[in-house]
């Protein structure tokens, strides 16, 4: 396997943002390019990911290329998918031996419309789609399951709420309404528009551009039935085997950055993947601020973030897509080269 | 034309594809229009309800078609106090999977009740029609708790 690393990152978060994503995407990309001293023409590739369904526009990510000014003309692709996808596309690339510097972003603006409608649009078009569930619902779905059966705990849920920083205390939790029964506001995701662009460099350049590479010591991406029916909601086998192809259990694990936008969904990762509650908290949490596209390359670059300044040797990133955990991407993040 | 004048074209987004169901899905849907419910038998011999063409675990080809019956469980559910506009019910309602007797897979659909407390998982419900059907998901105008009141 050639050795690929993250060198730079970018983000940016906000609940309602005026700039359009072109405008957002500019200053990302910038940045980046800035903190490695690369222009465009140095970027052998560039791979993007965003929604046409959120953008309400097919190709809509062609414009958002003007953010990164494809003239000179440049290799380019896009995935309909989180960026975390995009960049497991650019590390293929690297893998083909083909490419030395690439850059990653994606991006996500849903506050125009409604974010709801347009997950509903990904479920099957003959037998659910048409029934308009909302994400909120379908999580509930899942989490009485979880509740039932007894794999998860209300406690639980409250001490996660507690952690992701969407409630003060246990009695702060439950005192809040059910959202969806039986989650509470505090369980379920706030939606922001955001972007995130990062740079990755081969074993060659990697040094030369940062000085502490996150290098990516394993990277996978499985996915589960999109059969409602046919899917056990209390289990998600695809993390389980991305986690053990990423190798996740080679080596101590020093922090998470889990793409987990529900309370149930945290605490479900963390059983598949054997992982216990963290010491360290994450940098940021999804459930606090979702966007969708971004979150999961969101959870890679802060996994960078925290390697580059010192604070984590091996850190885990994950990214997810589809309903309630559908599809999962691991990678592991380290500091040194074994 | 006056300079003050904005321009404007009409745009008129369409889909102008005919779409088939296919021979699984489309026997559904007719069955559905007809006031049964099919499922597909897999090759381990559980019954996959609703209906695909390949197993969605496997991906073998399934072509064996059975009937299904028309009441069965709550596997789980939740409260919809408040109904987008696109959803098919205008009034509160539960979203519940229910398996139906005779299949092994649970399907989502509404169960049509007062009020969250009339709900809890492995409860009965049974099949309420539209009264016109048209081979749709929403032939199935909900399911409605199998009790005292409800014959």
């Amino acid at each position: 396997m050639r050795k690929v690393a993250v060198v730079a990152a970018a983000s940016r978060q906000e609940e309602k943002m005026l700039d359009n994503e072109v405008e957002m995407m500019v200053p990302l990309i910038t940045d980046v390019r800035t903190q490695t001293g690369l222009d465009q023409t140095d970027i052998c590739f560039t791979c993007s990911g965003s929604s046409d369904f959120l953008a309400g526009q097919a190709f809509s990510f062609v414009m958002t290329l003007d953010a990164v000014g494809p003239v000179p003309p440049i290799a380019e692709s896009h995935v309909e998918m989180d960026g975390a996808w995009a960049l497991y596309e650019t590390w293929v690339k690297f893998q083909m031996g083909v490419i030395d510097t690439a850059l990653v972003y994606s991006y996500g603006k849903p506050s125009p419309g409604s974010l709801q409608d347009v997950l509903s649009t990904q479920l099957d078009p003959y037998y659910v789609a048409p029934l308009w569930p909302d994400a909120h619902s379908v999580a509930a779905l899942q989490a009485r399951l979880l509740l039932e059966q007894g794999a998860i705990t209300p406690d639980e849920l409250a001490d996660c709420a507690v952690r992701t920083g969407t409630a003060e205390n246990r009695e702060d939790y439950f005192s809040q309404p059910l959202l969806s029964d039986p989650l509470r506001e505090a369980d379920c995701p706030t939606y922001a528009d955001g972007g995130v662009a990062l740079i990755l460099a081969s074993e060659e350049k990697a040094d030369e551009l940062c000085d502490r590479p996150a290098w990516i010591t394993g990277i996978d991406h499985r996915i589960d039935a999109h059969h409602f029916g046919a899917r056990d909601f209390t289990a998600v086998p695809s993390v389980r085997l991305a986690a053990q192809n990423a190798g996740v259990h080679d080596g101590p694990i020093d922090s998470t950055e889990l793409h987990a936008a529900y309370t149930t969904h945290d605490l479900l990762l963390r059983k598949e993947m054997g992982l216990g509650i963290p010491d360290t908290p994450q940098r940021s949490y999804p459930i606090q601020a979702d966007t969708l596209m971004a979150s999961g390359l969101l959870r890679i670059a802060e996994a960078a973030r925290s390697i580059w300044d010192g604070s984590a040797n091996r850190v885990l990133a994950h990214a997810t897509a589809g309903p309630i955990l559908q599809q999962n991407l691991v990678c592991v993040l380290e500091g040194k080269e074994n | 034309m006056e300079s003050t004048e904005r321009l404007s074209a009409p745009l008129v987004l369409e889909y102008p594809f005919t779409r088939t169901t296919g021979p699984v899905i489309g026997a559904f849907l007719t069955g559905l229009r007809e006031k049964i419910v099919l499922g597909i038998k897999r090759h381990d011999g559980t019954v996959l309800v609703p209906p695909t063409e390949y197993d969605p675990e496997t991906s073998e080809t399934l072509t064996e078609m059975v009937e299904v019956a028309q009441q069965g469980e709550v596997t789980t559910w939740t409260w919809v106090q408040e109904p987008r506009p696109q959803s098919p019910w205008d009034s509160p309602h539960a979203l519940a999977m229910i398996k139906l007797e005779g299949a092994d897979t649970p399907m989502l659909h509404a169960v049509l009740a007062d009020g969250p407390e009339e709900l809890e998982v492995g409860m009965k419900v049974r099949i309420k029609w539209r009264e016109v059907t048209e081979g749709h998901i929403k032939d199935i105008e909900g399911f409605i708790p199998i009790g005292e009141n409800n014959d």
